[in-house]
Formats: C-alpha cells, sequence, structure tokens
C-alpha cells in the first residue's frame, strides 16, 4: 500500500479538491467529455506480408498511411499480426511487434557510400558510381585470379579471390539469383548463415 | 541439416509448427523455443492445453521455456550426446522400442561390414595425420543380387540393431550423471517420460535449433535425438519428428536454393576436383537402391541438374556439350564460412561481398574476424541497416579498438530494402514457401536486393561483352531474361525457379498425349527431364508456380482433419507435403498407427489418400514393400549412416574443444571430436581450464534478433544494455552481486557486461569436479540504438562442426571477474 | 463513434448523472494466465507500438526486467521472480503488471478533476489527460499502485486496455500479440469460465492451489490472473492478497467532501483560477517519490 505523504493530503485540501468543488457547485467543464481515443488505422491501406526474423514466419498486416493515392506516397504506420495466418494466428512476439521500429529504424542506410582506404569517414556517392567501381574491382580481380584449369589441365573454373556472403532473411528471389550469378562466375567461398 | 538427411532422406524440419500441437510429449532440447521462437512455442501450449501433453526442457540453463515446463532437467553444455545416448540405451535395455516399426521402416536389420569397429574412442579407419577417417567399413554387405544383406530376426551379431545396442551399453544413467551433471534420478526421470511415447497411439517430439548445431558433434547430437525418435516411432507421425527450429526467416529457403559453398539448388552437389566426366557425376548421385522395390528418389538426379542448367544457361546448354557441365567451379575443398575467414586472414581473399549478414558481429573470434577484413582489398556490404561489419574499420573505443588509417580496404555500403519494400516469397521452418507483398518503397535510395545484384552483373557482364577476360562463357551467357533487366521482378525469378517447358512435353506412357506445351509452368518436378526440354531452377520448389498461378500466395486456411494440415495455404515443398515421411504414420498394411487421433494417409486398395499429399509413390500398394524413406536408396531411415556423415556412423560423445574438464570420462585418450577441423593458429587459441575455469554459452534472448534489433527503438527498451549471467554460487565465489560490471575473458579476448545473478543456472558435478555456467547473450554490438557494447563473439573459439563446420559457439571456457 | 459504443458508467469528479441508457453493455475482461506466460514483453512491445509511446532505453539492473518499472511511458511491465518453493523444483514466476481495471476503481473515486478518468460501461478504466491536472491522487487511490505522472508533462499515464481498439470491436494490443495465449480477451463471464479449464488442467499438473485473482475488496477487476499459487499471490512480485481502496480515499469521499466543498469552496475557486494560469503546485520531490515508490528488484 502507498502511504500519503503529508504534504500530498495537503494538496488534497487544496487545488485538487478545488476542482472537484467547482463541480459540486455546477461548474462541470463541457470538455469533459469521455471519448476513447480515435482509431487510427480506419482509412489505412493493408499489405500482406511476413516477419523476416525467425523462421515461424509469422504473417503480418502491414497498415499503410492513406490510400495509396498518387500523391501520398504509403509509410508504414502500423504492423499487426495476421490473425488468418496458421501458424501464428495473429500472435507476434516483442521483435515481431516491434518492427515498425526496424522499418523506421534511425539506423536504415538511405544512400550508397563509399569509404576510402585509410580514411575514417564515409563519403556519399551515387548508384552509377558504386556499381561502375565495384564492377571495375570484381572483374579485374577475377582476370588477375581466376584458375581455369588445374595442374591436370582439367578445367576447374573457379575464383578464389572473392567471396560472397549471402543473407538468410533475403527472399527466395533475391537467393535464387545471388546464386545464379555468383556461380556463373566462378565464386566458390560463398555461404549464408544456414551454417551459423 | 546435414544430419537429418543422412538419417532420413531430407534436410529439414520433418513436420510443422502447428503438427506440435498433436505431440504428447514435447521435448526442448539445444534449443529455447520459448525465447528464441516465442509464437511457434505457442503450439507447445496448446499441445498442453487441449493434448494433455506434457513438456520437458534439457538445458544448461532454466531458461524461459523451462518456466512453463513441467520437467526440467539441468545438463553441461555439449554433452547432448551422452545425455541421449542414455536414452537410447534405457529404451533398448527397457524394451522400450516400438518393435512392427523399427524391423519395417528402419535400418535395424542391416548387416554391417565384419571390418567396421568402434573401439577407445575411434571408429574404423581413422587417419590422424588428416583427422580423418577412410569410412569404407563403415558399409552394409552386399549380396550377390546388389542389394544390402538383411537380417529380419535382428539376431546377426553384426546388424546395426546389436551394434547399436553395443555401441551405448556404455551410456549407463551413472555414466550420463557423470558426464552432463544431470542427477540420476532425474535422468531416469526424463527416460521413463520419453519412453511412454513408444506405443503406436502417443508421439514425442523434439524441437532443437542451435544449441545442438553450434558444436563440433552438432551433427551427431541432432541423430542422436533422431534415432530416439526412430526406436519410438515417432518419424512421419502428426505430432512426432526432429523438429529443427531454423533461427532466420529464410534459412530455410537459402539452404533449398544451395547458397553454400558446396551446393546446388535443390540439394545437388558440385563437382570436386576430380570429377572430370560428366556422366560419372551424374551416376555418383543417381544412387540405385540397396533393397529391391525401393523408389531411391535421387535417381532422378540427371533430371534435376539439366534443368537447373537449363535455367541458367538457356540456349547455351546442349547435350553436346553436357549442359555446360565444365562451365561449374569444381570444389578443391569446402569454402565454408571458417575456411574463408581463415584465408582471407592469411591474405588469400581481395574482394568479399555481405548480403545482409554482419560477419564481424556473427562470427567466431572477432579479433580475427576484424583482422580478416582488414587484409581485403576492397568490402561491399548490402544491408538495410548500418552493421558493424560495414564499419570494422572505424575506432569505437573499447568495443572496436581500430587504426582507421592503417586500414586500406575499400568500402562500400548500399542501402538494401527490407521485407515490407519487397515482394517475393520466403520458407518457414516447416518448408512452407509464403508469398509477401511490399508496403512501401525503401527510404532515401535504397534498391532492393535484386536489383543490387543485378545492378553488379549487368556492369560485369558488360565489361566482358566489351573487353573480354578471363573465361567468360558463363557470365555472358547466363538467362536474364527479365522484362527490366535491372530490375528483375521477383515474380518473374520465381517463375524462373518453379520451370517451365522448353518444348512440347508429351506422357511417357502415351507419345501422342502432351501433357505441358512449350513455354507453360510446371506443375512438379515429376515432370522434369533429362534431355533439355525442361528448365527448374530449384527442383524441390516445383509446383509453386504453376499455370494455375502463385501458389505460394495461397490462404485457404481449411483444416478438414483438425490436424493442423492446411494443405491451401501456401505452398510447401516437396509438392505440398505437410509432414516429411508420412507413409510411416500408417503400419505396413497402409492402415494409420494411431487412426483414431492420428488418421493423416491411408491406402484405399488403390491409391494413398488422406489429410496430407502423401511423400510417398501414390501408386505403390503395401504388398509391394516400398520403404516410407524413399529419398534414401534403402527406403528404410538409418541409425547406421554408412559413410554419410564424416565424424561416425553413429554418435559419440566428445568433448567441446575448450572443456572445463579436460578430459573425456568415456575414452581418455581420445577427449574431442578426432574429425574435427581446426586451424593451427586456432589450435594455439584455446584456453586451459586452468586458466579459464568456467564452461560458457553463448545464445539470444527473446526480446532481440541477432544484432538487428539494437536497432530497433521497442527492442532497445525492452532489454537496453550488454549482460552476462551468473548462478549464485559462482557469485557468491567470485564476489559478484547482481547489476555489478564483471569482465567475462577467454583465450581469445574479454568483454564486459552487466552480471545478472540467478538461481537458474546451477553449479554441476562432472567427473569429481564442480563445473559453473556463465551465460553470454548476444545482442549487443557498437551500432544501433541500445546502449553499445561488446562483440560477444569475441570470446569464443574459431572451430567448428566436423560436418558441416558451424562454429562451436554454444561450449567454450571462459573466466570471470567483477570488472 | 467511440463514445456510443463505449458507455459510460462513472465519471471522475461529476456529480451530474453519466448517460447510461445503452448499458447493457458485457463487462470485458483480460484474463493473464501466469502457467502459460514465458515472459517475452511481447505484450510490452506490442503496448508501445499501438499507443504511439515509447519507453527510455535505459539499463540493466542484474535481472530481466525491463524498464524496471511501469512510467508514463511503459504502461505494462513483466516482473521476474525466481522462487524455491519449499522442498519443490525451482520456479521462475513471470507477472505481467498493469492496470488491473478494478470494478470499484481508487484512482477515479480519488481523481478531482472532472472527466479525467472515467469508467465505461464494458468495465475499462480509462484516463482522459487532456483534463487531468497532475495532482496524482489516482495514484494514491490506486490499490496497486499503477498510474505513474509524467516528467514531461505532469499528467498521470496508465493502461487504456486499448479502449480505441475495444470501441470499434477489437481486442486489445498485449492480448492480440500474446504468443502463447497467455493472455486471453473476452466478456468477463467467458474469462472466467476459461479461467476454470485452465485451473483444473494445473490441478491435475500438482498445482492444487491454482486459482483465479479476480479480488473482491476492489469490487472485482476487468484484469485477471491465473495464478498456479492462488494461495500466496504476494510471490508474484508483491501482487496484493487482499486489495482495497486507501481509506484516505474513503474519507475524503465520505466525511470531509461536503465540508471542505463548503468551507473551502472560495479557496478551492482560487485554486482553480491559480492552476489554470500557473500549472500544478508540484515539486520535484514529489514527483521522484511517485515514480520510484513501486520498484521490485526481486527479478
Amino acid at each position: 500500500m502507498v502511504s500519503i505523504s503529508r504534504r500530498q493530503f495537503l494538496k488534497l485540501g487544496a487545488a485538487g479538491l478545488g476542482a472537484s468543488s467547482i463541480a459540486v457547485l455546477g461548474f462541470s467543464p463541457a470538455a469533459a467529455l469521455a471519448e476513447a481515443r480515435e482509431f487510427k488505422l480506419t482509412r489505412t491501406t493493408e499489405t500482406r506480408n511476413t516477419c523476416p526474423y525467425c523462421s515461424v514466419s509469422c504473417g503480418l498486416i502491414l497498415y499503410g498511411l492513406g490510400d495509396k493515392a498518387k500523391n501520398a506516397p504509403s509509410s508504414i504506420i502500423h504492423i499487426e499480426g495476421d490473425p488468418d495466418h496458421p501458424v501464428s494466428r495473429g500472435t507476434l512476439c516483442p521483435k515481431g511487434a516491434g518492427l515498425l521500429d526496424f522499418v523506421h529504424s534511425a539506423d536504415r542506410l538511405r544512400y550508397p557510400e563509399y569509404r576510402a582506404p585509410g580514411a575514417s569517414e564515409w563519403k556519399r556517392i551515387s548508384w552509377d558510381e558504386a556499381f561502375d567501381r565495384i564492377a571495375r574491382l570484381m572483374k579485374d580481380d577475377r582476370d588477375k585470379n581466376f584458375i581455369g584449369q588445374n595442374a591436370e589441365g582439367v578445367p576447374v573454373n573457379r575464383w578464389l579471390s572473392t567471396g560472397f556472403l549471402a543473407a538468410s532473411a533475403s527472399s527466395n528471389e533475391s537467393g535464387y539469383l545471388t546464386h545464379k550469378v555468383v556461380r556463373s562466375l566462378g565464386i566458390l567461398a560463398f555461404d549464408n548463415q544456414a551454417r551459423v | 541439416m546435414a544430419s537429418l538427411a543422412p538419417t532420413f532422406g531430407r534436410g529439414a524440419m520433418t513436420n510443422h509448427w502447428v503438427d506440435i500441437k498433436n505431440a504428447n510429449l514435447v521435448i526442448i532440447m539445444g534449443g529455447n523455443a520459448a525465447e528464441a521462437h516465442p509464437c511457434g512455442f505457442k503450439w507447445v501450449t496448446e499441445a498442453k492445453a487441449h493434448n494433455k501433453a506434457k513438456l520437458v526442457v534439457i538445458d544448461p540453463r532454466f531458461t524461459r521455456s523451462a518456466a512453463v515446463a513441467d520437467y526440467y532437467a539441468p545438463l553441461r553444455t555439449g554433452t547432448d550426446i551422452a545425455f541421449l545416448g542414455g536414452v537410447i540405451n534405457y529404451l533398448l535395455t527397457h524394451d522400450k522400442i516400438q518393435h512392427e516399426y523399427v524391423k519395417a521402416y528402419t535400418d535395424a536389420g542391416f548387416i554391417v561390414r565384419s571390418d567396421y569397429l568402434f573401439k577407445d574412442g575411434l571408429f574404423s579407419g581413422y587417419q590422424p595425420k588428416t583427422r580423418s577417417y577412410d569410412k569404407s567399413s563403415w558399409m552394409y554387405e552386399i549380396g550377390a543380387d546388389g542389394y544390402a544383406k538383411v537380417d529380419p530376426t535382428l539376431t546377426h551379431p553384426r546388424c546395426v540393431f546389436n551394434l547399436m545396442k553395443q555401441h551405448y551399453a556404455r551410456y549407463t544413467p551413472e555414466v550420463v550423471e557423470n558426464i552432463c551433471g544431470t542427477p540420476k534420478d532425474t535422468f531416469l526421470r526424463v527416460c521413463g517420460l520419453i519412453a511412454e511415447t513408444s506405443t503406436s497411439d502417443r508421439t514425442a517430439t523434439f524441437m532443437y535449433a542451435l544449441g545442438w548445431t553450434q558444436h563440433t558433434v552438432g551433427t551427431q547430437m541432432i541423430r542422436t535425438a533422431a534415432m530416439v525418435q526412430l526406436l519410438l516411432g515417432n518419424i512421419g507421425m502428426p505430432g512426432g519428428g526432429v523438429n529443427a527450429l531454423r533461427g532466420h526467416s529464410n534459412i530455410q529457403g537459402l539452404t533449398d536454393l544451395g547458397l553454400l559453398s558446396n551446393l546446388l539448388p535443390g540439394y545437388m552437389t558440385l563437382p570436386g576436383e576430380s570429377e572430370v566426366d560428366f556422366k560419372k557425376y551424374i551416376a555418383a548421385r543417381a544412387f540405385k537402391p540397396l533393397r529391391p522395390h525401393q523408389l531411391s528418389f535421387w535417381q532422378n538426379y540427371g533430371k534435376f541438374h539439366v534443368s537447373l542448367m537449363k535455367a541458367w544457361y538457356g540456349a547455351a546448354a546442349t547435350k553436346e556439350n553436357n549442359f555446360c557441365y565444365d562451365w561449374l567451379p569444381k570444389l578443391d575443398k569446402v569454402h565454408d564460412v571458417l575456411q574463408v575467414f581463415e584465408d582471407m586472414h592469411n591474405g588469400k581473399l581481395n574482394g568479399y561481398l555481405c548480403q545482409g549478414f554482419n560477419p564481424l558481429a556473427a562470427f567466431p573470434n572477432k579479433a580475427k574476424i576484424g583482422g580478416a577484413l582488414a587484409k581485403l582489398k576492397y568490402l561491399v556490404v548490402i544491408d538495410p541497416l548500418a552493421t558493424e561489419t560495414s564499419e570494422f574499420w572505424r575506432n569505437f573505443g573499447e568495443f572496436n579498438d581500430v587504426d582507421s588509417a592503417k586500414i586500406a580496404t575499400e568500402v562500400f555500403r548500399l542501402p538494401s530494402g527490407c521485407f515490407a519494400e519487397e515482394d517475393g516469397s520466403l520458407v518457414n521452418s516447416g518448408r512452407w514457401m509464403q508469398w509477401h507483398w511490399k508496403g512501401q518503397d525503401p527510404p532515401g535510395e535504397g534498391k532492393s536486393d535484386t536489383e543490387i545484384v543485378a545492378g553488379i552483373f549487368l556492369r560485369i557482364r558488360e565489361l566482358y561483352r566489351k573487353h573480354g577476360g578471363a573465361f567468360s562463357d558463363p557470365v555472358r551467357n547466363l538467362t536474364w531474361d527479365y522484362a527490366i533487366p535491372y530490375r528483375p521482378h521477383p515474380e518473374e525469378i520465381a517463375k524462373e525457379y518453379n520451370g517451365s517447358a522448353l518444348a512440347d512435353l508429351t506422357d511417357p506412357k502415351n507419345k501422342t498425349k502432351v501433357i505441358k506445351k512449350r513455354g507453360e509452368q510446371l506443375d512438379g518436378f515429376l515432370q522434369l527431364r533429362d534431355d533439355g526440354t525442361t528448365a527448374c531452377g530449384c527442383w524441390i520448389f516445383a509446383g509453386c508456380w504453376t499455370e494455375k498461378g502463385n501458389m505460394m500466395a495461397r490462404r485457404d486456411t481449411a483444416d478438414p482433419s483438425g490436424l493442423g494440415e492446411t494443405l491451401g495455404w501456401a505452398f510447401a515443398w516437396p509438392a505440398n507435403r505437410r509432414i516429411l515421411y508420412n507413409r510411416a504414420s500408417c503400419n505396413p498394411s497402409g492402415r494409420p498407427w494411431d487412426p483414431i487421433k492420428r488418421n493423416l494417409i491411408h491406402w484405399n486398395g488403390r491409391a494413398w489418400v488422406g489429410f496430407d499429399v502423401p511423400d510417398f509413390k501414390p501408386d505403390s500398394p503395401p504388398a509391394e514393400g516400398m520403404g516410407p524413406f524413399i529419398m534414401l536408396p534403402e527406403g528404410v531411415a538409418r541409425f547406421f549412416t554408412l559413410g554419410n556423415v564424416v565424424d561416425g556412423p553413429f554418435p559419440e560423445h566428445y568433448e567441446p574443444f575448450e572443456t572445463p574438464i579436460d578430459t573425456n570420462p568415456l575414452h581418455r585418450q581420445v577427449v574431442s571430436n578426432p574429425a574435427a577441423r581446426v586451424f593451427r593458429d586456432d589450435l594455439e587459441a584455446f584456453g586451459k581450464s586452468t586458466d579459464y575455469p568456467y564452461a560458457a554459452t553463448t545464445y539470444r534472448l527473446t526480446e532481440h534478433f541477432h544484432f538487428w534489433t539494437k536497432h530497433a527503438l521497442i527492442n532497445a527498451v525492452l532489454q537496453p544494455e550488454q549482460f552476462v549471467e551468473v548462478g549464485e554460487v559462482l557469485a557468491k565465489e567470485k564476489g559478484i552481486k547482481s547489476g555489478d560490471r564483471v569482465m567475462v575473458r577467454s583465450n581469445r579476448g574479454h568483454i564486459k557486461a552487466v552480471a545478472v545473478v540467478t538461481k537458474r543456472i546451477m553449479p554441476l558435478k562432472v567427473d569429481g569436479k564442480i563445473v559453473h555456467t556463465v551465460g553470454v547473450p548476444i545482442h549487443w554490438g557498437f551500432k544501433g540504438v541500445a546502449k553499445n557494447g561488446y562483440i560477444a563473439n569475441t570470446l569464443t573459439p574459431f572451430v567448428g562442426d566436423a560436418n558441416v563446420q558451424t562454429p562451436e559457439f554454444k561450449s567454450f571456457i571462459v573466466d570471470i571477474e567483477k570488472a | 463513434m467511440a463514445q456510443q459504443s463505449l458507455d459510460i458508467e462513472r465519471r471522475s469528479a461529476t456529480t451530474t448523472p453519466s448517460p447510461n441508457m445503452r448499458g447493457h453493455v458485457a463487462e470485458v475482461a483480460k484474463l493473464i494466465d501466469i502457467s502459460k506466460c514465458i515472459g517475452c514483453k511481447a505484450c510490452q512491445s506490442a503496448c508501445m507500438e499501438w499507443n504511439d509511446y515509447r519507453g527510455n532505453v535505459g539499463t540493466c539492473d542484474g535481472t530481466y526486467n525491463n524498464p524496471f518499472d511501469l512510467a508514463a511511458n511503459q504502461w505494462t511491465v513483466m516482473r521476474f521472480t525466481e522462487y524455491e518453493p519449499p522442498g519443490g523444483n525451482l520456479e521462475w514466476l513471470i507477472r505481467k503488471d498493469g492496470c488491473m481495471h478494478c470494478a470499484e476503481p481508487g484512482c477515479l473515486k480519488a481523481c478531482p478533476a472532472p472527466g479525467a478518468i472515467v469508467q465505461y460501461s464494458n468495465g475499462i478504466v480509462d484516463f482522459h489527460e487532456e483534463h487531468c491536472i497532475g495532482c496524482g491522487y489516482c495514484i494514491t487511490g490506486c490499490p496497486f499502485n499503477i498510474p505513474r505522472l509524467s516528467d514531461a508533462d505532469s499528467k498521470v499515464y496508465k493502461c487504456t486496455l486499448c479502449s480505441d481498439r475495444v470501441a470499434v470491436g477489437l481486442e486489445p494490443a498485449c492480448i492480440k500479440s500474446c504468443p502463447t495465449g497467455a493472455l486471453v480477451f473476452g466478456s468477463k463471464d467467458d474469462m472466467r469460465q476459461h479461467a476454470a479449464g485452465r485451473i483444473e488442467d494445473l490441478k491435475s499438473r500438482g498445482y492444487k492451489n491454482a486459482g483465479l485473482y479476480d479480488p473482491q475488496g476492489v469490487g472485482g477487476t476487468h484484469v485477471m490472473y491465473v495464478l498456479p499459487h492462488a494461495d500466496r499471490p504476494q510471490i508474484y512480485a508483491g501482487l496484493p492478497k487482499d486489495p482495497h481502496i486507501s481509506p484516505l480515499v474513503s474519507l475524503w469521499k465520505g466525511a470531509l467532501k461536503p465540508l471542505m466543498s463548503l468551507g473551502l469552496g472560495v479557496i478551492a475557486f482560487a485554486g482553480v483560477i491559480h492552476y489554470v494560469g500557473v500549472g500544478p503546485n508540484e515539486t520535484k520531490d514529489d514527483k521522484s517519490k511517485v515514480d520510484k515508490s513501486s520498484e521490485h528488484r526481486d527479478q
């Protein structure tokens, strides 16, 4: 039980009681309506999605601001469980229930960046600069270190001096496309979180 | 996954999340589902509430799963094989096995070669120099007919059943107590609960995760559980199975798609260096049946492989050039992440691309990883978030004390979209392929992962087209028929991995009947051909996007059996089957073992039918004797895995590479896994128990997901600051109180964190010694909105499982003191 | 819209009758089944997300309790207790703490600000902060030590039982998120029935004192617990065994109120004018005392 300090009790007799006395005296403020907060999803757009964290893959409903009109780009304002989903049945864990703060994290990257050798800061670059430079570095390395045949003259067609680490939170489509590209280049240093 | 495939035929959770509700007993071991998979865990609470199920949790810590368990048993980290080996011994000596199941559906009666031997901690064929086995003696006796010899009476002294009995006879309750630290009566109580499910109308399910995989004997830990379940007749049954709870939302999908050094999509494998001949490459993988009338489905390997090469190289892949067989890179060795970072550390790599992965935080021995990255010429990080890896070169004081000026690596950081900003599909632990839709654009200039991969690839291809260079045929000829080449749409890619007909396909039984017209999407993998007339990017996914449309986007929740098999929801590979090996839910004559509560499929006299898609040849009558494990050449599941597992055909207890007891009570001269690969400088980085007396283990907390959610404010609020868990007894010895700052050291480095002193980590008596455990949650780092902290993997050792090289994050040794 | 579907039972410091004609409304209740709770904090997460507040990124105090306590920006918290029953096995008791939505709400009775606290016919007790004068009497009046005064705006906040969701026929955000079904929502009658089934299951598993927590000292609550050890609610991080509204609240509401209303009428009027112009008479000391009064450090 919380004890009431003397000071609190004194206040009880002053401002607080005063307000109540006003009501007694017939001064009930007109603004004292009792209405619940307005339901915030009345006109949002619903999009079905899947939680990106663990492999339970709970169903999500993304609530987007607005009605997707041309002049109002959608921004997700709320994420809630999909009640139809047979596994999750609308539930979400503390990570899934907090997904909105991942989507809108202050640490989301917004544009390509480059860090030069020895530098201690990032520099913003364009996508074209990034793609051109990366492609050039990769091709030069591949051309220099590609192993077409082994010592016995057998074709082995591998490129070992560049590796690729794929993400097991990315979609099948992303994974498939990545695999196709990586193998066509001859990369063998290729892995994803499946091992860790 | 490399443990389930050699045992059952496929590397995946045998059942699925909802099915857990059908269990009578749930065993959580090698995982902490309540903490790491809370919404899947609901099916445990459902099983308890509506099926009167019991929940048993076996773990070094009293976890959140244990908080709602009926029974908790402690064990020392890394000793699960000893525990489960003891369970096998209990079931065999107390005759608590499902005899008819074991005889009909396992290799129990198969006779093993006479030169197979296990002695003093080693299997026959050990070669100490290479730390590997010559596995030729780990084989059945093969008869003159080419089939394995079988003794259906299980009396032959060298039949698998008797060898297994002999192998585990050493694992007595006293031995278990001495190795695991689990009190004998607690162990026997768990054995008793497990034994109750050996009847045909009761099932137990095992739920495990990285608490088993992240050991140098991880594959074998899972195998031991699989053996227990086979003895009990719990595989293929609703409410049964060995259920791998995968860590990431699409780790199953990326494994299925073969994004691993040595794999191709659909669990096909890349050729090794010596595999010059295409036909031999195929033949070595198209396993012939080892018993009469077995399906041995991998016999179709050629169809899957050729269809893949047609999907990748289109018209360039012809019969004449062996469908571009030579274009595939040939393996000199397996380039798993530990090998790659070892090579990087030795200066053998120049470039590295990290797509949505944070190796500096996620891999063992952070100092080694950071040092390796600093030796790269270029690093490309593709991620929605600002990861530690992308800033490995930046000084963050005590958390990342580096000199930027001395790090010459060029680093690119490319913003990718997240789940909410793309269409696409993910494969959950239960193999469900589920489609999702885009809800908003990525912030700023962010692009989707596919767009970024396309962007890099198209520039490289352009350079090769214009200027030529090292062997560019595969680059120039890679199929890229996407409507907008620099922005392939997920729908186009999904259709590609499903597969389509490249010519009119006729019915093999009636050549005049066209079953697929050229250009049509395939219905499933049974339509694949090895003559180049079909293309399919991932054969096990075939059927996910047919002429009827996107099967992964289906949303029918109907569950007519009440068992949770919602066949109209999304698409489950293979062929929309929900419970793998479900033929084994019926007895040999084709009737369900438990017709009242587990009526899943049955033989109706003409075909296999029921509430799930039969995982079987649909028209093979029970009398034909085809076994339920159709991916294996035996047709039955394996207790004895032949040469398919590199560190022994039966699991054996080996100590972690860093062990607090310095010995292996079973065979003191062979302490740790003799077939695990260890790099020389890492061997030197192992600590001794004299310096680091306490067992340690790393793990997740439910408030966080790896190293992502420290970027999400809500999760940072729920668990803001790095801590470690210490048992009350050890804390008292060390003068540590809850809330104190402590330093935890291993031979590789140290971290500082807040101490949580708890009753939930108990000291265990092991081999005459008291072993304390220090718990190290992993989620902090030096980027994000949570309080900055140390990377937990500063402490962990750089050694992996013998089969799949998963690092031993779960068992190592440390010292702890007040900071 | 909201007002019509959530009919009003009573309002604080208001003597005029509340609109009550549509009172044929089922009482709702949240049932917290401690035996299914894994302490995952999904409810905490969902509460922050739905209600558009965020707690502070604090520190670890050597327990799993995070944030340590309820706050104006933390309307529900998990309280963890490691409990060793005499002769039994270790139990990790985890209790979700937050507003109990009492049938006889001590907060509402103590509140002097007209319409700042409202009880709807369905049983939800809701704070309307725009009418709150920051006096903190509701804190005194609450037998469960739930409401918290905000440093930022001198208003008191607590769980609304997501009255905005319930008004449109949805369950509260915490209920929907709960992964294990430890939280259930429905009519109070249905929840009692659901609890009975859970208690039977717990008894079959050896919890012979399992029971429902619906304390009658506050007229029953619209948040109830299934407790495996219902004979000792205190072991669940100090859940009161027999909560009652503070006698001080009854005192001033009963005998003192008319007396003070008349006698201090003039002073009171002046006081309100002072409040409107200057803000509440508060000192920093009082606030910190209120905020810290309830720390449960027993993990």
